[in-house]
């Protein structure tokens, strides 16, 4: 048994950090996340000369047939940057779903050019009761088309396709697919555009049916935990900086316990919130029997950590943490978008009940 | 990153399996609820028949009597003693915490001397740390040691004993130079608790019982060859005695945590809460899911702790984060207890209408200790701080 990474999984870990160091600072962050859609076509060749959007996906569509493991690493260290654009949305989501429900013909079509750097996607499954249970979805393909409206879509107005879940199955929409409209809805997370998307009678492609659904979206959630954690991680390491430089009643404030419990507190919520991501990566790689009670455990408590671990940083950093210029508002509006996304603390709290405490009742009544 | 089990560590859980199967008692069920003083010889008996089967101490090296077993290994260990229900070992503290430190300190003769006792549970071992007036400040303690021929003076006294009161033996620390700075003028003894001079008294505390005494030393003559480590050095051998107690603790309590938690839901079925079965309230789900939840993070978190140490070689402060996760942890579980069970929770055991004969009343006055035993919760955040994070000293 061996919790810790192997050798090749830390270098892909250490050659992410230093591919977004260079590649998207956080001087770029900034540049990106005031124009309208967070996106570099620059940038997202070169992640797809990385082999990064391909990084999950079978060899024989072009992908690298890396494990979860692996995209979690890679989600962590670009949580950890910041990285504007739709990185998650087309790889760790619509890429996911597609691999997990599409046919070998769907998969050529849709995940060959995901993994090749040519196409960008995203997946529409929020309506207007923002509910993240699949039942509750309203919309319904009828004669191949599709009619209503998609909520909190995250980089709709750079995908090439978009992948829509509807009542009676998943379906793609091409970009320039006939009554199709997407509006900008203006979110905290500016790295992070979110869109509304209404269909009027739009063509529409099925690609698979709805119960394949949890798998792509176990894997899309437990890559949204890693990002946070990265997120968290960058959070920590800007604010003991802070606490050890900044100096009140002539001594660091990181001298003073208030201080440094407060920074113990962010440690051990961000380490703990790593431990279940990568428990949770390990068991969809290994389809272990715990794996969806896994993924709701780190995105439940990922979820709060990562709204207590910013709490903590911007507290600690006193006036400057209010300010613009300091970079942890920047991860905070993050974790506010991610928190909710896939479902919050509470959702995944009573997911996890249901999969415990009512399993018990039926076991008890010998059902 | 691979969570199955290596050969040889499958080898190992077999092998434990088999042995377990034939030889834990069955009627362990009928002593866990008597006081310590009654069920104690049938706890030395279950050690000694470990110490036989090769089983007491599996951490230790082969030389020593132990099997050398990896931290994983360990882990296993504690999972499958807890598993079948397993008695715990009568000398906790000497397999856990002092027969460790002896073999990493000892003199030869000391090691020959104690470590076998230690094993077979002949000699039972306390922990003489902890003052009046050095609790989270150790290093500041008062009991002294007056250089007199051949043989220390010992005189002062210590509290929070586990053991003190049929401990054959103590592992205290004393000052023998109070003219340096606190932690340099420390040593630790090896102290025969029948020598003339030493008195336990039990400590009552707040739950009703007496696991903890009160030791008090009155010119109590200690052999010069029973110093442990270098003298003025104790420090340093008391720390390393307290980062086995922080290090491997938290791996036997994961499936201890698991066990309550599965208790608890099944009798959230049996409560009412607002008109309906405590399961079915949604505040009550929340809350026993957020428990559950953490519980697993707790064991997840040892894992990768466990992975840490065996590549880097040693235990590291990282170890506090465990401390500060299951001992919050416990009184969460504990209090959502008394939320489920209503006025029935406070009942205690002997009340015929007690849940649980009064384990869960028990537990929730218990864990108060857990956030303060083997470090505060402060002292731990402190650790973190400095250590890990690399803050400024407070203090």
């Amino acid at each position: 048994m061996q919790f810790g990474l192997s050798e090749s999984q830390q270098m892909l870990k250490d050659n992410a950090r230093k591919f977004f160091a260079g590649e998207c600072p956080m001087e770029e962050v900034r540049r990106l996340m005031e124009t309208e859609t967070a996106y570099d076509q620059t940038l997202w060749e070169k992640m797809a000369e990385q082999g990064y959007t391909g990084i999950i996906f079978p060899e024989e569509y072009g992908g690298v047939g890396l494990g979860k493991v692996e995209l979690a690493l890679l989600m962590e260290e670009s949580g950890r940057a910041l990285l504007p654009g739709p990185f998650f949305s087309t790889v760790a989501l619509a890429g996911a779903v597609i691999d997990a429900v599409a046919s070998p013909e769907h998969k050529k079509k849709y995940l060959a050019p995901i993994c090749a750097g040519d196409a960008r996607s995203t997946v529409a499954f929020l309506e207007a009761n923002s509910s993240w249970n699949p039942s509750e979805i309203q919309i319904a393909a009828a004669n191949g088309a599709l009619t209503g409206e998609k909520l909190f879509v995250p980089d709709a107005a750079v995908a090439n396709f978009i992948v829509v879940i509807a009542r009676n199955g998943i379906f793609t929409v091409a970009l320039k697919a006939s009554g199709m409209r997407i509006t900008p809805m203006l979110g905290m997370d500016l790295t992070r555009k979110l869109y509304r998307i209404e269909f009027q009678n739009t063509p529409a492609e099925k690609i698979g049916d709805i119960s394949a659904l949890a798998k792509g979206f176990d894997i899309a959630t437990t890559a949204l935990v890693c990002e946070l954690v990265g997120g968290m991680q960058r959070t920590l390491d800007i604010t003991v900086e802070y606490a050890k430089m900044r100096k009140q009643f002539g001594k660091p404030i990181g001298m003073f316990q208030a201080v440094q419990h407060q920074c113990a507190d962010m440690y051990l919520e961000t380490e703990s919130s790593r431990s279940a991501a990568y428990y949770a990566a390990w068991a969809l790689e290994e389809n272990a029997p715990d794996a969806s009670v896994a993924v709701s455990i780190a995105k439940m408590y990922a979820s709060d950590a990562a709204r207590s671990v910013g709490n903590r940083g911007i507290q600690v950093h006193g006036g400057m943490g209010f300010t613009w210029e300091n970079d942890v508002h920047l991860y905070y509006r993050r974790a506010k978008s991610s928190e909710t996304a896939f479902g919050d603390s509470t959702f995944h709290r009573e997911r996890i009940a249901r999969l415990v405490i009512d399993a018990d009742e039926r076991l008890a009544k010998g059902a | 990153m691979d969570l199955n089990l290596t050969a040889d560590e499958t080898k190992f859980r077999d092998e434990l399996r088999t042995w377990l199967e034939a030889n834990v008692p069955k009627d362990w069920g009928e002593w866990r609820e008597k006081p310590l003083e009654e069920s104690f010889p049938y706890l030395r008996a279950w050690q000694r028949k470990l110490y036989e089967g090769g089983w007491a101490a599996v951490s230790w090296p082969k030389e020593f009597g132990g099997r050398s077993a990896t931290l994983m290994e360990q882990s296993l260990f504690w999972e499958e003693m807890a598993r079948v229900e397993a008695p715990p070992m009568a000398n906790s503290l000497g397999l856990g915490l002092i027969g460790p430190t002896i073999i990493a300190y000892g003199t030869d003769e000391q090691k020959k001397r104690f470590i076998p006792k230690i094993l077979s549970a002949e000699e039972i071992w306390c922990q003489g740390f902890s003052e009046p007036n050095a609790g989270s400040d150790l290093a500041s303690l008062q009991t002294e040691a007056r250089l007199d021929g051949d043989h220390y003076i010992v005189n002062g006294q210590k509290v929070w004993t586990s053991y003190g009161w049929i401990g054959d033996w103590c592992e205290l620390v004393v000052r023998t130079d109070p003219n340096v700075p606190k932690h340099k003028g420390l040593s630790v003894l090896l102290i025969d608790m029948k020598s003339p001079g030493v008195e336990v008294r039990p400590l009552k505390q707040m739950t009703g019982e007496s696991e903890f005494n009160e030791l008090f030393f009155r010119d109590v003559r200690v052999p010069v060859a029973n110093v442990l480590g270098k003298v003025n050095d104790g420090w340093n051998v008391a720390v390393s005695t307290l980062m086995y107690e922080r290090g491997s603790y938290g791996a036997r309590l994961h499936l201890l945590f698991k066990r309550n938690i599965n208790r608890l839901i099944e009798l959230s079925h049996k409560f009412q809460k607002n008109g309906h079965p405590a399961a079915q309230d949604p505040i009550t789900r929340q809350k026993l899911a957020q428990c559950y939840a953490e519980i697993e993070i707790m064991r997840w978190n040892q894992l990768r702790a466990f992975s840490r140490v065996t590549a880097t070689g040693v235990p590291g402060p990282e170890g506090s984060i465990q401390k500060i996760f299951w001992s919050e942890l416990n009184q969460r579980v504990q209090q959502i207890a008394q939320e489920i069970f209503g006025p029935y929770g406070q009942l205690l055991a002997g009340d015929k209408q007690a849940v649980d004969n009064g384990i869960w009343s028990y537990g929730y006055l218990r864990t108060r200790g857990n956030t303060i035993e083997a470090g505060t919760s402060e002292v731990q955040r402190n650790i973190i701080g400095h250590f890990v994070l690399g803050l400024p000293r407070s203090y």
